[in-house]
């Protein structure tokens, strides 16, 4: 690190609630962190503020619902000391490096297209995470929308993606989704919900962790069937159509089936972390069972494996938008412990114990909304796994077969998968899925897709570095 | 075959967004301040683009930016993503949608 | 040269080949097919380094003649793939076109016309006008180019695994994960291949196709030939609509391209670094900033095309940049093969005949006598490692 008496550098990748209180303490204690944001707005996902033209159309109350509060006390948070944070909105952090003598570089490409690079002497990483999908086939359809991507046209354009869509999935999103577009005019076809009830009450005692949130889960499924919208629980949505007045969805469940026809799709099964900065930086991960995915590991207050470097929110691990907060701050609390700045041993273990209440929580939706992981072996041959690619389950298999790959990058190489512009982050588990099922290795053997950089696709015309604008 | 709903349902169709006029393959649309170029092509073509390998329509998936289904074009040659690309005045968008499978 | 069957053995080798690149595996393939009971010790997986991750190019055009016999060949087995070994692995002969951006660079294209044309390859040499007609994406500061009909790319993640499973079928070991440990000669003849993870072998010729690191592991063996190993960079755009029909290279070198059948353009161009441990390595920023503007400035129609990765991978460059084939005298039945300097991809299935005749006949077709170990015995050896 720099000379002691010199400010540490901080970098804070992602703006969402995790990055944003990161950022504000960080600025409290007079350190003047970078905050990167690829959005041009604060807020991340679940505290998304529309463009201003549409500020007016919904309120902070339709917006974030009984969040409301929250988000608004967060966003005027961050505008206080806006001017004390140096926050670059629009900006996409595609690489980061460990550099020799201690550090990281950051390599980033701007709102207004240009490159760029950043040095600094310890990283807040809180680039939150994306929708959990299970393909099926017609699941790239027109019209079928990830669960997250129904809600965003919903809070960033004031649009519905249908009247009446079919929803499809497990997790909280669902129902909030589900009941957010019953609210704004929207009279969604049906609910299906691959957790059953059972699964529920199973994992009722961790749910109970955070009580208001589990009851407004039943309040909201209660809410709909009031409402006259089928709710069908223990289902899945095994295959989505187009017609001439829409779109079908046909559904089955272990005692019965049936279709429902509706004018949009929304899909998803919760959310998976977007951790591919800190794979880059070579933060060592481990399989989670209860999630089927790779986690990079953290000790409780975000340190990971490589010193100076720190995950926060989503991130680290599916917790929602009030754990992220805390663990925001709590990761910028252990960052100035280990710059040795500044501690607060006493704040630092309140937000441990907040974020533990938060981890019982997370369990609990795991065992009650589990990732159907046992669907990936049966997907029917024609489900298109790779999207970005049009690679088929079949193709898939067949590559497994000829080519009896050792891991899941082995079989990136030989079928092409991952290869396209999402980078893997839709079909990796699913490839992975695919391989473990058909040879009989474990999630360990299998690994995951290794994250190249850059993370996201860069136009061309954007590639010019400036050596002379290192910061 | 294409779903003739894939639109998106403007929630409040009375505020005062200023109107926006683009194009999309030398057609003129219109659009509304703090439209994404994602809203302006669902709601006038139903599609974004057919992909390269295999032909069929996209239109997009997840909205924030992570699944990458949503890249195009405009005319000037830019690639942008649709769903977090604001629409300007006079952006011309140019899709392969009339290209036949 | 000496060979098994010269020593009047009536039995064919056993032969054991260390790493499984194009190379080791497509020698094995040959090898196996003659009856030959052959084992490759790989160290990580089949094709897992340079032969992998490469180019894809395979090229007549532009080779110094001493190996033209020898990527004449090549081309011969690329056509006939999916035949001998069951899938064309995407090899398809588009062209080459080199391109110079000088007159000092169009007399090199002039001179090696001659050389092509003396082995009877179609080749032609077209000023600026004819490029501007043919290939009117190109950018118009370029003053000319040598286009070699026959030459093209194939798919490097599937060449080496293809040989190896073609090569399994016919009954050879394929070891991955098996790092050699020792190598030790056998008082009646041949050699004792060990490591951790394997059953020692015993093999009465061992073929030394380790790449990057064969000069180190052949040193005891008379791999006297110093190597230098580069991290080439490679990257690769979105797909986008197919125009580019020739695989792309420039007399300097700077940088080549193809687009692949799917749309995606890959290109390379620059250094990237090695990994402490030598065994991996990774891209250069400034290289990474560099290379795709020269592909910009090369064909404006790609300047908005969105990269999508960029990676490196390890090669072992010889000070003529020709390869090591052969034995070092004294060390009969260690047979060397490494230092492709870069065109191990697209003559490694020659090679691989090549070695398999070498070993079954004791001689070969092809003139191997500018790839000899000991033309380097002048130069300092470098240390063991």
């Amino acid at each position: 690190m720099g000379n002691e008496t010199e400010t540490p550098r901080i970098a804070i990748v992602g703006g969402g609630p995790a990055g944003m209180r990161a950022a504000g303490l960080l600025a409290a204690a007079g350190l003047r962190p970078v905050l990167f944001n690829e959005a041009p707005e604060p807020g991340g996902q679940i505290y998304r503020r529309p463009p201003p033209p549409l500020r007016t159309v919904l309120s902070p109350a339709r917006l974030y619902g009984p969040d409301a509060v929250r988000a608004m006390a967060l966003h005027s948070d961050f505008e206080a000391v806006a001017d004390r944070i140096d926050h670059r909105s629009g900006t996409l952090v595609w690489n980061i490096m460990k550099q020799e003598h201690g550090g990281f570089r950051l390599l980033h490409q701007d709102a207004d297209g240009g490159q760029g690079a950043h040095n600094c002497d310890a990283v807040i990483l809180a680039t939150g995470a994306m929708d959990r999908i299970l393909p099926m086939p017609g699941w790239t359809l027109p019209g079928v929308w990830s669960m997250g991507g129904a809600q965003v046209m919903l809070k960033g354009q004031a649009s519905l993606v249908g009247r009446r869509p079919v929803f499809a999935g497990s997790g909280p999103l669902l129902y909030l989704v589900a009941w957010q577009y019953a609210k704004e005019g929207g009279r969604p076809a049906a609910v299906i919900d691959a957790s059953t009830f059972a699964a529920k009450l199973r994992a009722a005692p961790m749910l109970a962790a955070r009580p208001a949130v589990a009851l407004r889960g039943l309040a909201m499924a209660a809410a709909l069937r009031l409402r006259g919208i089928p709710v069908i629980e223990g289902a899945h949505a095994d295959r989505i159509e187009a017609t001439d007045t829409g779109m079908r969805v046909h559904w089955s469940s272990s005692t019965s089936s049936g279709q429902i026809d509706g004018d949009a799709v929304a899909i998803g099964h919760g959310l998976k972390s977007e951790q591919q900065l800190a794979e880059l930086l070579g933060c060592r991960s481990r399989h989670n069972a209860e999630s089927g995915q790779w986690l990079i590991e953290t000790d409780p207050e975000g340190r990971t494996s490589v010193a100076g470097a720190y995950l926060a929110g989503d991130m680290a691990g599916i917790r929602g938008g009030h754990a992220a907060e805390f663990a925001g701050e709590l990761a910028a609390w252990a960052l100035l412990a280990d710059l040795k700045h500044r501690d607060n041993a006493s704040r630092r273990a309140v937000l441990r114990r907040k974020l533990s209440r938060q981890d019982r929580f997370r369990r609990g939706l795991e065992q009650a909304f589990p990732f159907p992981q046992h669907r990936i072996a049966s997907l029917p041959d024609e489900t298109i796994v790779c999207r970005c690619e049009g690679i088929s389950a079949s193709a898939l298999r067949r590559a497994i077969t000829d080519w009896q790959p050792a891991d899941v990058n082995r079989l990136k190489a030989m079928s092409r998968c991952g290869m396209g512009r999402c980078q893997g982050r839709l079909c990796g588990q699913i490839a992975a899925g695919l391989l473990t099922a058909q040879l009989g290795r474990t999630p360990g053997d299998v690994g995951h897709l290794r994250a190249q950089a850059p993370i996201k696709p860069i136009p061309g015309s954007q590639l010019i570095v400036e050596k002379g604008a290192v910061e | 075959m294409q779903n003739p709903c894939v639109t998106f349902h403007r929630i409040n169709a009375g505020s005062d967004r200023a109107l926006i006029a683009l194009s999309i393959d030398g057609r003129a649309v219109t659009g509304l301040d703090g439209d994404t170029l994602l809203s302006v092509l669902i709601m006038h073509r139903g599609a974004l683009r057919r992909a390269e390998a295999g032909g069929d329509l996209r239109a997009g998936f997840c909205g924030m930016g992570a699944c990458q289904d949503c890249w195009i074009t405009l005319a000037d040659g830019r690639r942008v993503r649709a769903c977090s690309t604001l629409a300007e005045a006079g952006m011309a968008i140019v899709t392969n949608l009339d290209h036949g499978q | 040269m000496n060979s098994f069957a010269m020593h009047g053995h009536a039995r064919l080798p056993r032969v054991c080949i260390i790493g499984a690149g194009i190379v080791g595996t497509a020698t094995a393939f040959f090898l196996a097919r003659s009856g030959c009971d052959v084992t490759i010790v790989e160290r990580g997986t089949v094709g897992g380094q340079a032969s992998g991750v490469n180019f894809g190019g395979v090229r007549c055009h532009g080779r110094d003649p001493s190996e033209l016999p020898l990527a004449m060949r090549s081309r011969t087995i690329w056509n006939r793939l999916a035949e001998l070994i069951g899938h064309d692995c995407d090899f398809e002969a588009p062209g080459h076109l080199k391109i110079a951006r000088s007159s000092a660079e169009m007399d090199t294209l002039t001179r090696w016309f001659d050389i092509g044309r003396a082995h009877d390859l179609d080749v032609e040499l077209l000023d600026r006008t004819q490029l501007m007609r043919r290939f009117p994406w190109l950018a118009s500061d370029i003053v000319g180019a040598s286009l070699c009909k026959g030459d093209g790319f194939a798919n490097p993640r599937l060449v080496a695994p293809t040989f190896a499973r073609a090569a399994r079928a016919l009954g050879a070991s394929v070891l991955e994960g098996s790092a050699v440990t020792a190598i030790d000669r056998l008082q009646g003849g041949g050699f004792r291949v060990s490591g951790a993870n394997f059953n020692a072998l015993e093999a009465d010729v061992v073929v030394n196709a380790a790449g990057a690191w064969a000069a180190s592991l052949g040193l005891p063996f008379g791999a006297a030939a110093p190597t230098v190993t580069r991290a080439p960079q490679m990257f690769v755009t979105e797909p986008t609509a197919r125009f580019i029909g020739p695989v792309l290279g420039l007399v300097s070198g700077d940088i080549y391209l193809r687009q692949s059948v799917r749309g995606n353009v890959i290109f390379g161009g620059g250094q990237g670094h090695i990994d402490p441990g030598g065994i991996r390595s990774h891209p250069d920023e400034t290289t990474f900033a560099r290379t795709p503007a020269l592909m910009r400035n090369l064909i404006p129609a790609l300047t908005h095309t969105a990269l999508l990765r960029s990676w490196t991978g390890l090669e072992a460059n010889t000070p003529d940049g020709l390869p090591v084939i052969g034995t070092s005298a004294g060390h009969d039945g260690f047979i060397h093969a490494y230092g492709f300097s870069g065109h191990g991809f697209a003559t490694g299935p020659g090679v691989g005949e090549t070695l398999s005749e070498l070993i079954l006949r004791g001689q070969s077709r092809i003139d191997l006598t500018s790839f000899h170990p000991d033309r380097f015995n002048t130069i300092a050896r470098p240390a063991a490692l």
